[in-house]
């Protein structure tokens, strides 16, 4: 689907150059069919390699499907202290630079924190 | 398509069964909580919130037009308030409700999975896209006052001459947070879709309104990190002394509209898509027969997410500098599949058993409200006569019956997933009211705009002393515009009425998809249990054995059929 | 393209029991076919939202819940399908060749002997007569007149000092961005007498509002009185200097109009 969709917007992109001769349309036409292209042949390539899985076989039991799917945290504190880092760090481009110190710190406290979380497999 | 079903089995993840999650309550639950049903909660919360800030700002909007020469607000006051008017409404509220909140709390549970792929993302997303509205909105308590451009904030008149303030750089702010925020939802929705779904919840067994969020998700990837780019070059304009947008540096103006509409134009099919979703499901359900044309609204979603990154300079037919006759086809080729879809939503009525609930209203008044901003959109496509309505009344009118259409399927939404949400029902009878409220609000409002669109009245003006005739259609449209506020305010009477009155089970509407299978509220991690599944309607084929859809079908054969049935 | 022609003369055809549909039939040649497509698509959307209306109502009434037995699950009819999704291709498709009809003639810049530089700023409008020694300048309220031939292709050289601006007569069915930076061209061919409202429409600041003008189209005679009454060659010369300044770094024609409608 995305490798086609990629396909789409190259043919759209080679058209609307030869057409307009325009260069910011079709830079973002080309950045877009990239973007297709990057996940999608990546999916594919692995779509290759994978052995088929129980959500794409259409006879699937759900016992087919036992088993651990994978770790989801029931609580975490750091994408509210990242996402707090965040706003101080937009508050500094409109206010000053010094919001960026509470802010750059809170976002590397989150990224330290959330990271050693997810390395110990967060709480359920 | 077997009409034996196994019994249900127990879904088995790492979550201890049968056991209720044990975590923080109050204020530090939902801080900490990183369980996508808390997430989707905080989000819809804020953007209704957000659409009554929005709502608010639209009402003094029309209250200042009542009179050609009103003083109600002062003309730049008037500025602010239609640009945030529109920030609001657009950035603030339809995104992050369409893609933010019902997405979160029903994708995941619609294609049997016990979370979002990346849960502390998703959390990380709802902060940012809180304190990006705050920081938006914060506008309004600086000196200055808030952003004045007009929600697209065309350069050169959003640069730090025309517009210094901090007020502007807020908008800025603001629209860089929530737009991270929309990228890692992105980011989230694409990966849950492709990698969580139950076993047997093939890619075409996914519901429509999942299928539409996937799509959705793709449009976000490939739209959003445009806008943050245009951003920051505007920021970089305003603050570094760069010349991206002016002409005085050797700068291109227009580059800004380019890149703004690259985004601007998927945006409005990120805000239509889920809510076209919605809507599909609302119908299917309430009509008891399955989506007709599943296959063909798929790949009518696909074309219009297609499409839809190929028609931005249609917004900009009349700047001069852009390839008419391109843009003009593909937005007009967009009416093709949006067309699919309403005959889809009409076939799936038809000879079905059509049950007139609240959330069914919604859906067949979205149905006749986007069937209006549809038609006036195709008029639009046509650079001739988009030359003689663009920036006037047409064009407000024209994106406010859609948008309009939208918001109905957004509240028909809210009471189809409501009561899936916290385990009460709303109460009909104010659901009602409040449905004519808004449908004949909307159309009052609407329909003098179109007209006044045509007698001349440009957009975004405060004032119009010279034509005192226009002030007969425009008390019209506040009029309509008070209606609509009534309905909202029904909807938040509703809300306290019913505050936990009508328990509403598991399954009030006998619904198809996996999320009428759960309890409501659902579990920590969704499910005891999962039915077998073997279509789009897992839950229907469990609740109705014997009544699965019927294969591929001739039109003959159909008519046939019918004749024999009757 | 004679005969994807016939279109618009079929909508001419019928525009004289039309009705307007709101919009105004247009003072100009090129607002004219303007008016007749609107007339066109105005019918089209008529017919096309009116089955789809009665198709709505039709399933909602008939259709409405009347006991709890469950319908026939029928989900597919490719047939039906194939026939929805090919006509409105067909309908899109008459309607974009219509559009490029009109389009055409709407953007072809015909020789002519009359031009006449618009600039705009915030918050007013300037109107220079190059070679006639004659400058309009004018703020807001102050009702800056554009004074035009009829039945004269009038070139119009647009731009703006500062902000985005919107040139728009509601009467001529028409409007143009006036760019920073660009000289956007077009030529206006005045049919009727009269003076017209115009007003800028796209957001350019605190009076926006009141950046209204008039376009005054009046007989050839009229016209050249008009001109010499106003004859100021030193006001003139300034703003044109000016405005080259303003202009210099521009390519006047954008690369795709160059090419197609020369």
């Amino acid at each position: 689907m995305l490798v086609g969709l990629g396909m789409f917007f190259g043919v759209m992109c080679l058209v609307y150059w030869l057409w307009s001769k325009e260069q910011g349309g079709s830079v973002m036409m080309l950045a877009g069919m990239l973007l297709c292209f990057l996940p999608g042949s990546y999916y594919f390539w692995w779509s290759r390699r994978m052995r088929p899985r129980a959500e794409d076989d259409p006879k699937a039991t759900q016992a087919s499907g036992a088993g651990v799917i994978g770790t989801f945290p029931g609580t975490s504190i750091w994408p509210f202290t990242m996402g707090m880092g965040a706003f101080f760090v937009v508050l500094a481009l409109v206010f000053g630079i010094w919001f960026l110190v509470p802010g750059i710190g809170l976002v590397g406290w989150a990224l330290f924190g959330g990271t050693s979380e997810g390395r110990r497999g967060g709480k359920h | 398509m077997t009409d034996v079903l196994d019994p249900p089995v127990v879904h088995e993840s790492h979550e201890p069964e049968h056991e209720e999650h044990h975590g923080p309550t109050g204020i530090l639950k939902w801080m900490t909580s990183t369980d996508h049903k808390v997430i989707g909660m905080s989000y819809t919360i804020t953007s209704v919130l957000m659409m009554v800030i929005g709502g608010i700002f639209a009402e003094i909007i029309r209250a200042q037009l009542t009179t050609p020469n009103n003083s109600l607000v002062s003309l730049a006051q008037y500025n602010e308030l239609f640009t945030m008017h529109g920030s609001v409404m657009i950035y603030l509220f339809m995104g992050p409700f369409a893609f933010g909140a019902l997405a979160n709390i029903i994708v995941p549970i619609q294609i049997g999975a016990p979370d979002m792929a990346f849960p502390r993302l998703n959390a990380l997303s709802y902060w940012l896209y809180l304190t990006g509205s705050i920081t938006m909105l914060s506008g309004f308590f600086v000196a200055g006052g808030a952003a004045n451009f007009g929600w697209v904030a065309y350069a050169p008149l959003s640069n730090s001459v025309n517009t210094p303030g901090a007020g502007a750089d807020l908008w800025i702010g603001g629209l860089l947070l929530t737009g991270f925020s929309a990228i890692f939802t992105g980011v989230n929705l694409t990966a849950t879709i492709f990698y969580l779904r139950a076993p047997g919840m093939t890619m075409f067994r996914m519901p429509i309104f999942t299928w539409n969020l996937l799509i959705t998700a793709i449009l976000i990837l490939l739209a959003f990190p445009v806008l943050t780019a245009g951003l920051i070059m505007l920021y970089c304009d305003r603050h570094f002394g760069t010349h991206i947008f002016s002409v005085a540096g050797g700068g291109v103006p227009v580059l800004w509209q380019n890149i703004f509409w690259f985004w601007g134009h998927p945006e409005v099919y990120i805000l239509a898509l889920p809510i076209f979703g919605m809507v599909t499901e609302i119908i299917a359900v309430f009509s008891r027969k399955p989506v007709f044309g599943y296959k063909g609204m798929v790949f009518a979603t696909l074309t219009i997410g297609a499409l839809s990154l190929g028609v931005w300079a249609h917004h900009m037919f009349t700047t001069g500098v852009v390839l008419l006759p391109f843009f003009s086809i593909m937005s007009l080729l967009i009416a093709v599949p949006t067309g699919i879809k309403m005959f889809n939503w009409i076939g799936t009525m038809w000879r079905g058993q059509v049950w007139f609930s609240t959330a069914m209203l919604m859906a067949i008044g979205f149905l006749f409200t986007f069937l209006v901003g549809g038609i006036t959109g195709i008029y639009l496509a046509s650079p001739p006569l988009d030359f003689f309505t663009h920036d006037t009344y047409f064009v407000v009118a024209h994106f406010h019956s859609v948008v309009m259409a939208l918001m109905m399927g957004a509240m028909g939404a809210l009471y189809y997933w409501g009561p899936k949400m916290t385990g009460y029902l709303l109460n009909e009878r104010i659901g009602k009211v409040q449905f004519w409220l808004l449908f004949i609000g909307t159309q009052v409002f609407t329909f003098p705009m179109y007209i006044l669109g045509l007698r001349g009245m440009p957009r975004r003006i405060a004032i119009y002393p010279l034509h005192p005739s226009w002030q007969y259609l425009n008390g019209v449209a506040s009029v309509g515009a008070m209606l609509i506020g009534l309905s909202t305010v029904a909807f938040l009477v509703n809300i306290a009425y019913s505050w936990k009155k009508y328990p509403a089970g598991d399954n009030p509407w006998d619904g198809h998809t996996l999320e009428w299978f759960t309890t409501s509220p659902p579990p920590h991690h969704n499910f005891y249990r999962l039915p077998q599944i073997r279509s789009e309607r897992p839950t229907w084929d469990y609740n109705h054995p014997g009544h699965q859809a019927a294969a591929h079908g001739h039109l003959a054969e159909a008519l046939i059929e019918s004749d024999v049935n009757s | 393209m004679s005969r994807l022609a016939l279109l618009p003369v079929a909508a001419l055809a019928l525009a004289g029991c039309v009705p307007t549909f709101g919009a105004a039939p247009g003072a100009t040649t090129s607002s004219k076919s303007a008016f007749r497509l609107w007339q066109g698509f105005t019918v089209g959307a008529i017919i096309v939202g009116g089955i789809t209306t009665v198709l709505i109502v039709w399933a909602v009434v008939f259709y409405r819940r009347r006991g709890d037995n469950i319908p026939r699950q029928s989900q597919y009819n490719l047939p039906l399908e194939w026939t929805y999704t090919i006509i409105p291709i067909l309908v899109v498709l008459g309607l974009f060749v219509a559009t490029m009809v009109v389009e055409n003639k709407e953007e072809a810049l015909p020789k002519t002997n009359v031009t006449i530089e618009v600039n705009a700023f915030q918050w007013g409008w300037q109107f220079i007569y190059p070679g006639k020694e004659v400058v309009v300048v004018g703020q807001t309220t102050q009702d800056p007149t554009m004074v035009m031939p009829v039945n004269e292709n009038v070139h119009i050289n647009l731009t703006s000092s500062d902000v985005l601006h919107g040139f728009y007569v509601r009467s001529f069915n028409f409007s143009r961005y006036a760019l920073p930076g660009v000289l956007n061209q077009f030529t206006l061919r005045a049919v009727d007498v009269g003076t017209y409202h115009g007003q800028c429409t796209q957001l350019c600041g605190l009076y926006h509002s009141l950046m209204v003008f008039r376009v005054k189209v009046v007989s050839q005679s009229q016209y050249a009185s008009w001109l010499s009454a106003h004859y100021n060659p030193k006001a003139a010369n300034a703003a044109q200097a000016a405005l080259n300044q303003q202009t210099s770094s521009i390519v006047p024609t954008t690369p795709y109009k160059s090419e197609g409608n020369n």
